[in-house]
């Protein structure tokens, strides 16, 4: 007897960038599409911006125009398979999920955006919180950072943009943040403080109030934007920005943070309500734990199983997409014996020994960052026989290995590009 | 050149070096100590940690075991915010012989050393994770101790009480005239003083009434300089350290030797050691998988969850260790662990110098204590030791710390992690203007406790790490280093900073890559992405950039490509959709 399961046409396995992307592009071909995914993704981890290149293979950099070093790529790497043109429809996807919430879909060229170090990286796509802050605008700028929030010093952030070269005057100045949050509060809580505008100092004042007030005093005349710590709302951002810039008269921006980085979770956010809106079905807080094959046909995966509460639910769809993340997320995992992916068991080239997994300079040229699945061109996982895992399973994102997205700012790129590309195929090969 | 003179010179900023210096300070001698690197920075930094109770040496060394233990005592009370008495266990398996047991127990009560025999059962109610099968074990009196911070507090105190103490001061030369050594030159690697990166270097020569030789393994490079032989057997040891502990106390193997038998809980973690190889250079040497593995798969017979937990880092140290000429011992394990000093006036005619090799860290202050006696001998000087009494900087009162620790405002586990590791100066550092957050999460170290590390140490940060513990948790400075180097602005510029951010950054990467899987593989990816993508540190030095040809915003006239309209090419993307989501744009 053969048991029922759940039924979907695709269905794709994790929810960070490169899982949306595919679950949504699988959609807009009409299939019938599912998303389950485990824990919560790395988007929260991630700076927000949707990088596509910014170093070519080299190391050359930073380059002006990332599409045009897609074409001296190595064959191995995720664009090389899927080819420049899919990345440029998967951008082009990207801009109409996302709207106006990101810049930078009017030109090919690279922004170069400050970073909370005082550095600047070259980035396709930014969140419109960081649009008014890129290093190429000449408005003079005053960044602002907080006594309380310790990763970003905005003194030090404007001596490293100056001695960047960028082609503006900027300062930086460090104040109390307004209101009685404990000195290590979150940066989440900041942010709710904001969209919720909080009533400070025994109720007299709200905080947007009390902040632009703490601000107002170090703006110079020749001040035409403020950049500030990525903590400026999670709900209401828009209106928060909006706020500061009004009461100001200067335009706001944010510098992108590490975790938890709130334009990373906006991102999330937005993503998943665009899912719904597609009438994508989304299964969340479950892993994958176990598959089989078609029992007539060994090369097909005919259905997976998760765990939900130690019940084991069986899910069937015709096509699948593995975007289970890289090292970070858990899709590909590492003992001392080895590297594994853990949920097809597809293979992951490494080197026997374990300190060749790392370089010995800590930005050195780590095979660690590479780890991940080979691929065909339509994205399937390969054996070491170089034949496919399983004729109906593609994978996307930072499961793909042969990219190094940290030194090639390429990270957000990638996830887009194949989420596209294989959610994109999912979709079609169900239709046809 | 700068000149100076001293009555004593030190050479070596290790545990033995900082523990003569307090010793010889606290006498009223004026005190040069050089150190090439960091305090700690050769074989202390380098250690397990363990406090010995002596039972260790119980059967093989009775003179060691009474020793340790009369220091073990000492140490609990001149070092109380140093040492954590966790006790400690000399565990038996089936396959360890009976009578090893017998002959352990026998001598650690022959030496004074308390020792209570537990059942297997009572091991574990003691220590949940050993293994079932462990059948019996001996309860000794076994510590855990910071050897950055007893390090630190004894060279805090030698120059309370006026020592010179200067670190990044590398010996270039002995100055030797006939057969008197008179003095060193060093190498200060940023000027003296306190480390300022990016200052130059400058060369002084330091003469002393006297000169200590205190570098451990490197005590025969050194001496070399002046035509000494002193035959060093550097031997190397790993220590591989967990990412929690599983233990919170010692755990020793009760066998007659061999490699992989200590576990030693040590603050936030537990330290796994160690292997005992011979090595011909002490600063070269290999650092290899299999002793790695070793440690683990060893002691993973006596607490088996060891074998997949998440190790944080593994790193080597070289043990001292000497015998006099013509013992010509094969095994270094068989090597004996005691201190020889070296009288080079009396062994080779060379009046003004001594050399210390050997002996072991527990017993640093008898040791400096010896050897202050002989440098004060040599030098005709009568004054007291003091150092088994007087308590280091932080151990004085240590029982009324933590009744104070409520005025600062910290939640309860970070005030308490901060008075275990400040001890009696808790109070003067944490009491400061301004909010106090917390800088290194993993270890719950505050921004005043850094900026009191950096006051004493510059810009320096792996000597605020060693004073501190800041970046040496589960992120391994992932998350802190860039915290921990923004405290050095404004005093210090941008450039400065940075340069003491890479180092510290670097420093901490090397010893990981030991432990680079599971966890930690994705604690390091997440690291690496973190700075070289979100902060694209890994390109801070670009060089000149033409901002002008990359894209400065749509309405900014800086766009170089061609603008997209809306969407992009016919039927690329979900225009549908696209309008469902009216409103939430902008944010």
């Amino acid at each position: 007897m053969v048991a029922v399961a759940i039924e979907d046409d695709v269905l794709v396995v994790g929810g960070g960038l490169a899982g949306l992307t595919a679950a949504l592009a699988a959609a807009d071909t009409g299939a019938r599409v599912r998303l389950i995914s485990h824990k919560r993704s790395t988007l929260r981890h991630a700076s927000g911006l949707i990088d596509v290149l910014g170093y070519g293979p080299d190391g050359r950099g930073p380059l002006v125009d990332p599409f045009e070093a897609l074409e001296s790529l190595p064959e191995t790497h995720p664009y090389a398979r899927v080819g420049s043109e899919i990345v440029r429809e998967a951008l082009h996807f990207f801009d109409a999920v996302v709207g106006d919430a990101y810049g930078g879909c009017h030109t090919t060229a690279n922004a170069l955006v400050p970073t909370a170090d005082g550095t600047v990286k070259p980035t396709a796509r930014y969140p419109a919180s960081v649009a008014a802050g890129l290093a190429s605008d000449a408005r003079a700028t005053l960044l602002v950072g907080f006594e309380t929030v310790t990763d970003l010093n905005a003194p030090l952030v404007a001596a490293g943009l100056e001695a960047s070269g960028v082609p503006f005057p900027v300062r930086g100045e460090t104040v109390p943040f307004p209101g009685g949050l404990r000195d290590d509060a979150t940066r989440t809580r900041y942010a709710r403080a904001l969209d919720q505008d909080e009533r400070v100092e025994a109720g007299s004042v709200r905080v947007r109030t009390a902040l632009a007030e703490a601000i107002r005093s170090l703006l110079r005349p020749a001040d035409r934007r403020l950049g500030l710590p990525a903590l400026l709302g999670l709900e209401n951002a828009a209106v928060v920005r909006r706020d500061l810039e009004e009461r100001l008269g200067v335009a706001v921006f944010e510098l992108p943070t590490g975790p938890p980085s709130l334009p990373g979770e906006r991102l999330e956010r937005l993503l998943f309500d665009a899912l719904e809106a597609a009438g994508v079905r989304v299964t969340t807080g479950v892993p994958v734990v176990d598959f089989e094959t078609e029992s007539d046909d060994p090369t097909r995966i005919a259905r997976v199983f998760v765990d939900r509460n130690g019940a084991r639910v069986p899910h069937r769809a015709y096509e699948y997409v593995l975007a289970t993340g890289g090292l970070v997320g858990k899709g590909i995992r590492s003992s001392r014996a080895g590297v594994r992916e853990p949920v097809f068991g597809c293979p992951v080239a490494h080197p026997d020994e374990r300190i060749e997994w790392s370089a010995a300079a800590p930005f050195g040229e780590h095979a660690f960052a590479r780890f991940g699945l080979e691929t065909d061109g339509w994205l399937r996982p390969l054996e070491t026989d170089g034949s496919p895992v399983f004729a109906n399973l593609r994978a996307a994102g930072a499961v793909l290995g042969g990219y190094d997205f940290p030194a090639e700012c390429s990270g957000s790129g990638v996830s887009l590009a194949t989420g596209y590309a294989a959610g994109r195929e999912a979709g079609l090969e169900v239709s046809a | 050149m700068e000149r100076s003179t001293t009555d004593v010179l030190v050479l070596g900023g290790g545990s033995t070096g900082c523990g003569i210096a307090r010793d010889l300070a606290l006498r009223g001698l004026e005190v040069t100590l050089v150190e090439r690197g960091n305090l700690t920075h050769g074989t202390t930094g380098r250690m397990h940690g363990l406090l010995h109770s002596g039972g260790r040496y119980a059967v093989s060394d009775r003179a060691s075991a009474r020793e340790c233990i009369a220091e073990n005592r000492i140490l609990r009370e001149i070092a109380g915010h140093c040492v954590e008495q966790t006790g400690g266990l000399f565990v038996k398996r089936p396959e360890d012989p009976d009578d090893y047991f017998e002959q352990k127990l026998r001598g650690c009560r022959d030496c004074g050393i308390p020792a209570e025999v537990l059942s297997g059962t009572e091991a574990r109610a003691l220590e949940p994770y050993l293994a079932p099968d462990v059948e019996r074990a001996i309860r000794v009196p076994d510590g855990a101790v910071d050897p950055f911070r007893l390090c630190v507090a004894n060279a805090m105190d030698a120059e309370a009480h006026g020592a010179r103490i200067e670190t990044h001061a590398e010996v270039v030369d002995l100055l030797r005239e006939g057969e008197e050594v008179t003095g060193v030159r060093v190498r200060h690697d940023s000027g003296p003083g306190k480390r300022t990166h990016l200052r130059p270097g400058t060369t002084e020569e330091i003469t002393a009434d006297y000169v200590v030789n205190a570098t451990g393994a490197w005590a025969g490079n050194v001496a070399a300089l002046a035509d000494l032989e002193v035959a060093v057997r550097p031997s190397k040891g790993v220590m591989t350290i967990m990412n929690v502990r599983q233990v919170d106390t010692v755990i020793n193997r009760c066998r007659p030797k061999g490699d992989a038998d200590i576990i030693v809980p040590h603050e936030t973690t537990a330290i796994l050691g160690t292997t005992d190889e011979e090595v011909s250079d002490p600063d070269d040497y290999p650092e290899e998988r299999w002793e790695v593995d070793l440690v683990i798969d060893q002691l993973a017979e006596l607490v088996p969850i060891l074998r997949e937990a998440r190790t944080i880092r593994s790193f080597w140290g070289v043990r001292p260790l000497y015998e006099p000429p013509g013992t010509a011992t094969v095994d270094p394990t068989d090597i004996t662990r005691d201190f020889f000093l070296l009288d080079h006036a009396e062994r080779d005619g060379v009046t003004g110098i001594a050399s210390i090799v050997g002996g072991k860290f527990t017993t640093y202050r008898a040791m400096a204590e010896e050897i202050a006696d002989h440098v004060c001998a040599a030098l005709g000087v009568s004054a007291r030791c003091e150092t088994a009494e007087r308590p280091l900087p932080g151990s004085e009162n240590l029982e009324s710390v933590l009744e104070r620790m409520d005025a600062f405002g910290l939640r309860s586990p970070i005030a308490r992690r901060s008075a275990d590791r400040l001890g009696s100066r808790a109070p003067d550092v944490l009491e400061c203007d301004g909010p106090n957050p917390v800088l290194c999460d993993c270890e719950g170290v505050t921004r005043a406790e850094v900026r009191d590390a950096i006051a004493a140490s510059g810009t320096d940060l792996n000597a605020v790490r060693i004073r501190t513990r800041a970046s040496m948790g589960n992120c391994q400075g992932g998350f802190c280093c860039r915290e921990l180097a923004q405290e050095l602005h404004p005093d210090h510029g941008h450039e400065v900073t940075m340069a003491a951010l890479a180092d510290l950054f670097t420093e901490r990467w090397k010893g990981q890559r030991h432990a680079l899987w599971g966890e930690q593989l994705s604690q390091a990816m997440l690291t690496y992405a973190l700075h070289a993508a979100t902060l694209n540190r890994d390109r801070a030095d670009d060089g000149p950039l033409e901002f002008g040809t990359f894209d400065a915003g749509p309405d900014r006239g800086g766009e170089t490509g061609v603008p997209v309209a809306d969407g992009g090419p016919e039927g690329s993307g979900p225009h549908g959709r696209e309008r469902t989501r009216g409103g939430r744009g902008g944010d």
